[in-house]
């Protein structure tokens, strides 16, 4: 390839990266703003919109909600999930690859049309703005990557392992909490992460079963951006963006010395 | 390596042929399966079923609903729309996607790192906190609009535009264009196109005889996934448009929470639903057969 290509090519590649990246940068100038308003960039600094986060329980008060119902869906959908993957993996029958396109399906769906569906039977049980509520949709919707994440770690997973270990008079969940667990952990964690961030993040659903005794964090954003210019807003996205960065920074760096440690 | 028969607990004997086939029931695998399905039932297929049910029963039962829907032209000016965006969307996704994930594959470990870090930096804040980010760049006094100002040109009208819409919506779902890319393109072997260019082919020439088929189940992937996942678009539509450029789930969303029409509501959804599924029935022959021509990918 021509020098010039390659150029054009990595300067094009940069342009996109731009794209992907700057939006998320822009909101962290933005919260620290000393005005009601969006304008940017902001013409002085302060901290008002940090401490109008912690403060006000609306603000608070969804963010908890939305953690402890992540918690539980992640949880949840990862028991669920697991014990789904590697029964298809055992299973042999022609309708594996049926159940599994069904499993998978609430990442296809369009969320609105499930939102309106959930919506419907939730008016019927009383299970709009209730956990209970939040917990079912959301362990659907999160599902599927858990099927995916533990089915990658299964589809490498040496099966006759199992056999010898129950050869050897171990039981079934012996079988499993010492032989199977372990070597399909990575994909568990990973899904439950996956589980989590889905939950913490899901709005479609959220907006059609929100109360306003039971709001999470999505929907109170929403809200916000819809109704007035209340820089909260970003505020709460500098912090996620912070938490979620010293996360995979701490995991890039102490991963491998973890490993290490291990071996 | 099926193995379901080779699991260890031998059947027990006792009771007769109901508690036998019972017990089979139990120790069989389908149990571990049962609560995925009953969560999905529960969560997803009544639902869904309700939908359908209420589309053609509310408020009296018949096709009426899908009748009004077709006959009426702002509901088919914003289906056409709503295919119409969720279509250049996909375009610009694969466009810009492509060369970057070309690139992913021809750097070294630190360079392909942090583009990886840049698709994923996203995924890292919310989508609703991203697309209130689009806000603060494409508003009227916004960030594009003010760097426009300064070398002269006049504002541009971007947010509460299908255009606006657009961009934000490419943003969201680049990611989801560039991962299935990049892992087909991981796949191929480049002395592919090397024993093209030692056989005289030129650059251009290898790259469309032997690199671009290669990488098109990439392709294919990527637009597929890319066309439905904009075809549903809720947010960013409801946050970066107007009225001018909602697209069909903004209408659903009108018609049941605002209108309590569940009738037309659900007539909306089913049309979305088949759409999506149409086209993923539609095109999924035709990715069956470019993997087998192309000998598939890793």
């Amino acid at each position: 390839m021509s020098s010039s290509t390659k150029i054009a090519i990595r300067l094009f590649c940069v342009l996109v990266a731009i794209w992907l990246v700057a939006p998320t940068l822009v909101i962290v100038p933005m919260s620290f703003t000393n005005k009601q308003s969006f304008a940017f960039p902001p013409t002085g600094l302060s901290l008002r919109w940090y401490e109008a986060f912690f403060t006000n329980p609306a603000w608070f008060g969804s963010f908890i909600n939305s953690f402890k119902i992540a918690a539980i869906v992640a949880v949840v959908a990862t028991a669920i999930g697991t014990a789904a993957a590697i029964g298809l993996e055992r299973v042999k029958s022609r309708a594996t690859g049926v159940i599994r396109a069904i499993l998978l399906a609430p990442m296809i769906v369009p969320g609105v049309v499930l939102a309106t569906g959930i919506y419907a039977v939730f008016l019927e049980q009383r299970l709009v703005g209730s956990y209970l509520g939040y917990i079912v949709a959301h362990a659907m919707l999160a599902l599927p990557f858990v099927l995916i994440t533990v089915g990658a770690n299964l589809a490498v997973f040496d099966p006759r392992l199992e056999t010898a270990a129950s050869s050897l008079g171990a039981n079934r969940l012996t079988v499993f909490r010492t032989v199977t667990m372990p070597l399909i952990l990575p994909g568990m964690l990973s899904g439950m992460l996956f589980a989590f961030v889905t939950s913490l993040d899901e709005v479609v659903v959220a907006l059609f079963i929100t109360s306003p005794q039971l709001r999470t964090l999505p929907v109170q954003v929403y809200t916000s951006i819809t109704k007035d210019a209340d820089p909260t807003v970003a505020a709460v996205g500098t912090l996620i963006f912070a938490i979620t960065t010293t996360v995979i920074v701490a995991g890039l760096v102490l991963g491998p010395k973890a490993k290490r440690m291990f071996q | 390596m099926k193995y379901a028969n080779i699991t260890v607990p031998k059947p027990f004997k006792s009771g007769g042929s109901g508690s036998e086939a019972f017990a089979q029931v139990l120790r069989s695998q389908w149990l571990l399966i049962a609560p995925a399905l009953a969560l999905l039932a529960v969560a997803m297929v009544y639902p869904l079923a309700k939908v359908v049910f209420s589309s053609f029963s509310q408020p009296e039962a018949g096709f009426h609903n899908y009748v009004w829907f077709f006959s009426t032209p702002v509901n088919l000016a914003v289906l056409q729309r709503t295919f119409t965006v969720a279509a250049c969307v996909t375009m610009v996704c694969l466009v810009c996607s492509y060369p970057y994930a070309y690139l992913m594959t021809a750097v070294g470990p630190r360079t392909r790192l942090l583009l990886l870090i840049c698709v994923l930096v996203p995924f890292w804040v919310s989508g609703v906190i991203r697309t209130f980010a689009w806000i603060i760049i494409l508003q009227d006094s916004g960030l594009i609009n003010k760097a426009l100002g300064m070398v002269g040109l006049g504002p541009v009208r971007l947010i509460r535009t299908p255009l606006g819409v657009a961009i934000g919506m490419i943003q969201v779902l680049l990611p989801f264009a560039i991962m299935p890319l990049y892992a087909v393109m991981r796949g191929i072997d480049l002395r592919l196109v090397q024993a093209a260019q030692s056989l005289g082919a030129t650059p251009a020439c290898s790259f469309v005889q032997v690199y671009l088929p290669l990488s098109l189940p990439g392709v294919f992937g990527a637009g597929t996934l890319v066309f439905i996942l904009a075809l549903g678009f809720y947010i960013t539509p409801v946050l970066l448009g107007g009225p001018s450029s909602s697209m069909i789930s903004n209408l659903i969303q009108q018609q049941i929470l605002s209108m309590l029409n569940w009738g037309t509501g659900g007539a909306m959804g089913v049309i979305l639903l088949v759409s999506t599924f149409g086209f993923l029935a539609l095109v999924s022959p035709i990715m069956r057969k470019r993997y087998q021509t192309t000998g598939g990918s890793r």
